[in-house]
């Protein structure tokens, strides 16, 4: 296929690695038509492309429900694990020990992560795996159509399901409350702003929940309700408008004092943030809690980078390892020498 | 013998009458009153002066302010396993002291602390008592340690008592406490003044000597979790994630113990390891699968309740192929069961682990040499065939002490299985399918994350896949599949351990067994042969069976198939295995949460033999 267009379009784009945006695609989605996750599929390819990572350095993780499946639909060229419900944190945490250089993209939905998988996803964050950790909140289980899923609002009426009685639970706030380093949140509906918080997260240093109100156009997509098309473009909030900007790229465009925040991400790249309605400090966790309170009772979808932290050592900093990635490691560096065993048996009593 | 013996104290104490290597101490303590340490010092004492020794902890599932007790058994002719009689008992604790009278074999003798004001009712064995508290109190002890040292009391006095070498005590302690001289000190000095205090005031009554001996020179001892850790390290481990579960969680500390020695990287001199403590069982194989998938050495360990919540992942890596090794250190199940007890209970569930057609390969060490050999083979094997690679070890190897030979340096070189490399896709002409069956024994080659060439990746996952690793939903791609991984499971039986067979010559009858029961068999057996009834042994190493598993029972009438659970689940996967064979094959099964005896052993058999009316 590559090679066709290659033909027919001599002036074919390629970014700085000399690589086209075909070169990042997946299989054609199986997904519904308009679903809030194709689209946060393309942004993945977008991101990847405009950032010129080569899709064999990144690795790919999910779990299972409809948002597992969007696993298939970009970076096509990367290795990917379609894991287990719920259990996509432990797969990804072990799998990037592999390879350290590789980056891990993970994407889980509201049922893989808020339900069944809430244990492993609080302690991934709270370990700090490198992992972009992408949550495609929709508030149903698509894949069996169409029940509440543990992010659906109290008093969400479904046709098949009658009135939710329980309270939700807020992905975003879980995590930051498990000492999460980088909470965004997000809309299928704003593709921009999906794109530079990928960018961002991608060059951030540990994990980076990302919990992204990706509409199902089938179940949960009346305008009344919290995670439809309708509601989260009438009730966006956004924090601040977000540019991300890549290492060693002149800053172009400077505004005022006090009119934008930049934060210099690990690999030296800068996420800029320009100030909208209100002053927000994403490095002061205490506001970030307190924009979300704020965010549930005036009942808005308050969007962007709501915090993060540049400091703190990912899990895989923790652990003194060779730079040489641990599975490439020849034998004779993981087997220890033979003369040492005599020393082990003389320490065996 | 008969309980009414004369008196013991009548006889006198000659040369002749003593019994030299050759009985059973039980310890009756407190649990968490740090009797462990001095047990464990008696052992080792014991073992150094060169006399094949076995110590067993029957331990509470509890912290501390519980019975447990210790047996150790001394034996000249090497027979260790646990026995029902015991001919010393030491007791330290008032809850059990009635119940610890009452167990002393006939003619046996009685240590208690003289601060249990129980009578003592028996005239047929000799009780000493031992003032615990009094010569705690003189031994200068802080008082916070007071409790711990009183142990050592009793220490003393059998090494007074039976001619336990007080150098070896003090060797063994210093082992014990790394070489720390305080803790060494203090503890030396109570059995030093407990011994000194039993030469003084007591008489020797009772027949029981340890005697220097020349049978365990150049041995090792140790517990078969840091064996496995072992194993595993020079296996090259890369990466571990575990919950702590009893009994296995010392086989994690063994690793998280031993890496910092002997993981360093020879070239930079940073970890060439990972160590996760994980948040559950699902996450500590969720993990494992993960770093197995991409090309680590990656292990977990647990016990029966961690390896039901495994059983999801388990599934999915023989589904997927994913290489990995489960260590499962049996206890008694079912549910909870008893937590501190041990058990051969799992092998049909992990077998058959998961939903759908699934069959797992399993190694079935049967020593502390082969817990650490198994440790490192069991990488070759996972990452040879694919597939997750369980070992069944249970609570007696696991946590108890054990004899053996020093460990041996893996024989062969790391076997890495069928990965392809950048080279190789080039080569290759990046023309490959990740479930291809190439070679025609049922293993494909696989690519490892990290492989940069362009048609490295593929897609993993738990659902039906075609060669190329694509979801398929077609009749004969998901046939082929499940033929192909049953084809793959033929192909492991050359790569598992062989069984390892004993042969009596001219036998009828065979013994079949699989892991710790060895040393209860083996006695048996020689008690059976001098008996006249000679057996021939088989103790099966592996799942699958190789070919010599079933030309071992076609070869006997009878083959008795010994094993700790209550349904014979080793004889019912030979049933399996050999179902034209299957009325040669009886059970004997026992599940009572403590080692088998060879009485036991003896008598099933015995009962049998003389039951039968052929």
């Amino acid at each position: 296929m590559t090679d066709q267009t290659l033909s027919s379009s001599p002036r074919l784009q390629v970014n700085l690695v000399g690589l086209s945006k075909a070169d990042y695609r997946g299989l054609p989605s199986t997904l519904c038509q308009g679903c809030g996750h194709n689209s946060i599929a393309s942004q993945i390819i977008a991101a990847c492309y405009e950032l010129d990572i080569v899709p064999e350095d990144v690795v790919k993780f999910s779990g299972i429900g409809c948002s597992s499946k969007s696993l298939n639909y970009f970076l096509n060229r990367s290795f990917g694990f379609n894991g287990l419900h719920g259990r996509m944190p432990s797969l990804a945490t072990g799998a990037l020990f592999g390879d350290h250089t590789l980056k891990g993209i993970g994407v889980s939905g509201d049922g893989d992560t808020a339900s069944i998988g809430i244990g492993q996803f609080k302690h991934a964050v709270r370990r700090n795996m490198r992992l972009v950790y992408i949550v495609e909140n929709n508030g149903v289980y698509g894949l069996t159509k169409g029940q509440f899923s543990a992010t659906a609002e109290q008093g969400l009426t479904l046709k098949s399901q009658g009135t939710n009685p329980y309270m939700p639970v807020d992905i975003a706030w879980e995590a930051l409350v498990g000492h999460a380093t980088f909470v965004a949140r997000s809309f299928a509906g704003d593709p921009k702003q999906v794109k530079e918080l990928i960018k961002a997260a991608l060059s951030h240093n540990g994990v980076a929940v990302l919990d992204i109100i990706s509409p199902c156009v089938t179940f949960n997509n009346q305008d009344t309700a919290m995670h439809s098309y309708a509601w989260g473009k009438d009730h966006e909030v956004a924090l601040h408008e977000l540019s991300y900007v890549p290492p060693a790229e002149e800053i172009m465009v400077e505004y005022g004092e006090g009119e934008e925040t930049n934060i210099t991400l690990h690999d030296g790249s800068v996420v800029k943030l320009r100030k909208l309605e209100r002053d927000y400090n994403p490095t002061d966790r205490a506001e970030a809690m307190r924009v979300l309170e704020e965010a549930n009772r005036c009942q808005c979808l308050i969007t962007g980078l709501i915090y993060i932290d540049t400091d703190q050592p990912s899990m895989v900093d923790i652990y003194n390892l060779p730079d040489t990635p641990l599975n490439r490691l020849p034998e004779r560096r993981i087997r220890p020498a033979r003369e040492t065993l005599k020393k082990v048996n003389a320490l065996m009593f | 013998m008969s309980a009414l013996q004369p008196l013991v104290q009548e006889i006198p104490p000659e040369e002749a009458h003593y019994k030299v290597n050759d009985f059973s101490i039980t310890v009756a303590t407190v649990n968490g009153s740090g009797s462990q340490t001095s047990n464990l010092t008696i052992l080792r004492a014991i073992f150094k002066m060169g006399v094949p020794v076995s110590g067993k902890n029957l331990f509470p599932s509890n912290i501390q302010g519980l019975p447990t007790w210790y047996t150790i058994r001394v034996n000249k002719d090497g027979f260790l396993a646990r026995r029902d009689e015991h001919e010393i008992v030491v007791a330290m604790n008032p809850a059990t002291f009635t119940q610890d009278l009452a167990s002393v074999s006939p003619g046996g003798a009685f240590f208690y602390a003289d601060d249990i004001r129980l009578p003592i009712n028996r005239q047929d064995i000799t009780a000493y008592p031992m003032p615990v508290k009094r010569l705690v109190r003189e031994s200068g002890a802080p008082s916070n340690l007071r409790d711990y040292v009183a142990n050592m009391v009793y220490v003393g006095v059998l090494v007074q008592m039976l001619g336990i070498d007080l150098d070896k005590i003090h060797q063994a302690l210093t082992f014990h406490f790394k070489g720390k001289d305080k803790p060494i000190d203090l503890n030396y000095g109570v059995v030093q003044a407990a011994a000194r205090w039993a030469a003084e005031n007591l008489e020797k009554k009772d027949p029981f000597r340890v005697e220097p001996m020349n049978a365990t020179q150049g041995l090792i001892m140790t517990d078969g979790n840091t064996a496995a850790a072992l194993g595993a390290i020079y296996g090259g481990v890369h990466f571990a994630s575990w919950y702590p579960i009893t009994p296995a969680t010392s086989l994690a500390e063994a690793l998280m113990e031993y890496l910092p020695l002997l993981r360093k990287d020879p070239e930079t001199g940073k970890n060439t390891y990972v160590v996760v403590q994980a948040e559950d069982e699902l996450a500590a194989i969720g993990m494992a699968v993960g770093a197995g998938w991409a090309g680590l050495r990656a292990m977990t360990s647990t016990s029966g309740p961690g390896l039901s919540l495994m059983t999801e992942y388990a599934g999915m890596a023989y589904f997927a192929e994913v290489p990995v090794v489960i260590w499962d250190i049996q206890r008694v199940g079912p549910s909870t069961g008893l937590p501190t007890r041990t058990s051969q209970g799992d092998l049909i569930f992990t077998h058959f682990m998961g939903h759908g057609d699934t069959q797992k390969v399993i190694l079935l060490p049967g020593s502390i040499n082969e817990c650490f050999e198994f440790g490192w083979r069991a990488f070759d094997i996972a990452e040879r065939l694919q597939t997750p690679v369980f070992v069944l070890s249970d609570l007696d190897f696991g946590m108890n002490q054990w004899m053996g030979a020093p460990f041996v340096y893996p024989s062969e070189p790391m076997d890495r299985g069928k990965v392809l490399w950048e080279e190789d896709l080039e080569r290759l002409g990046g023309e490959w399918k990740r479930y291809a069956d190439v070679d025609g024994d049922g293993i494909p080659y696989r690519t490892i994350p990290g492989n940069r060439h362009p048609a490295a990746a593929y897609f993993t996952r738990g659902t039906g896949h075609n060669e190329a690793a694509q979801y398929s939903e077609d009749p004969q791609v998901l046939h082929d599949l499940m033929d192909r991984l049953k084809r793959k499971f033929e192909t492991a039986r050359k790569y598992v351990p062989a069984p390892v067979f004993d042969y009596q010559g001219g036998a009828e009858i065979g013994v079949i067994s699989f892991g710790s029961t060895i040393t209860a068999i083996e006695e048996a057996r020689h008690q059976l042969a001098e008996a006249g009834l000679k057996t021939d042994f088989m103790r099966v190493r592996a799942i699958p069976f190789n070919h010599e598993v079933r030309k071992f029972i076609e070869q006997h009438k009878r083959c008795y198939v010994v094993e700790m659970n209550r349904d014979g689940q080793l004889q019912q996967l030979l049933t399996l295995e050999t179902p034209d064979l299957a009325t040669r094959l009886i059970s004997i099964a026992h599940l009572d949460g403590l080692p088998l005896t060879a009485r036991l052993v003896r008598e099933a058999i015995l009962a049998h033999e003389e039951g039968r009316n052929d």
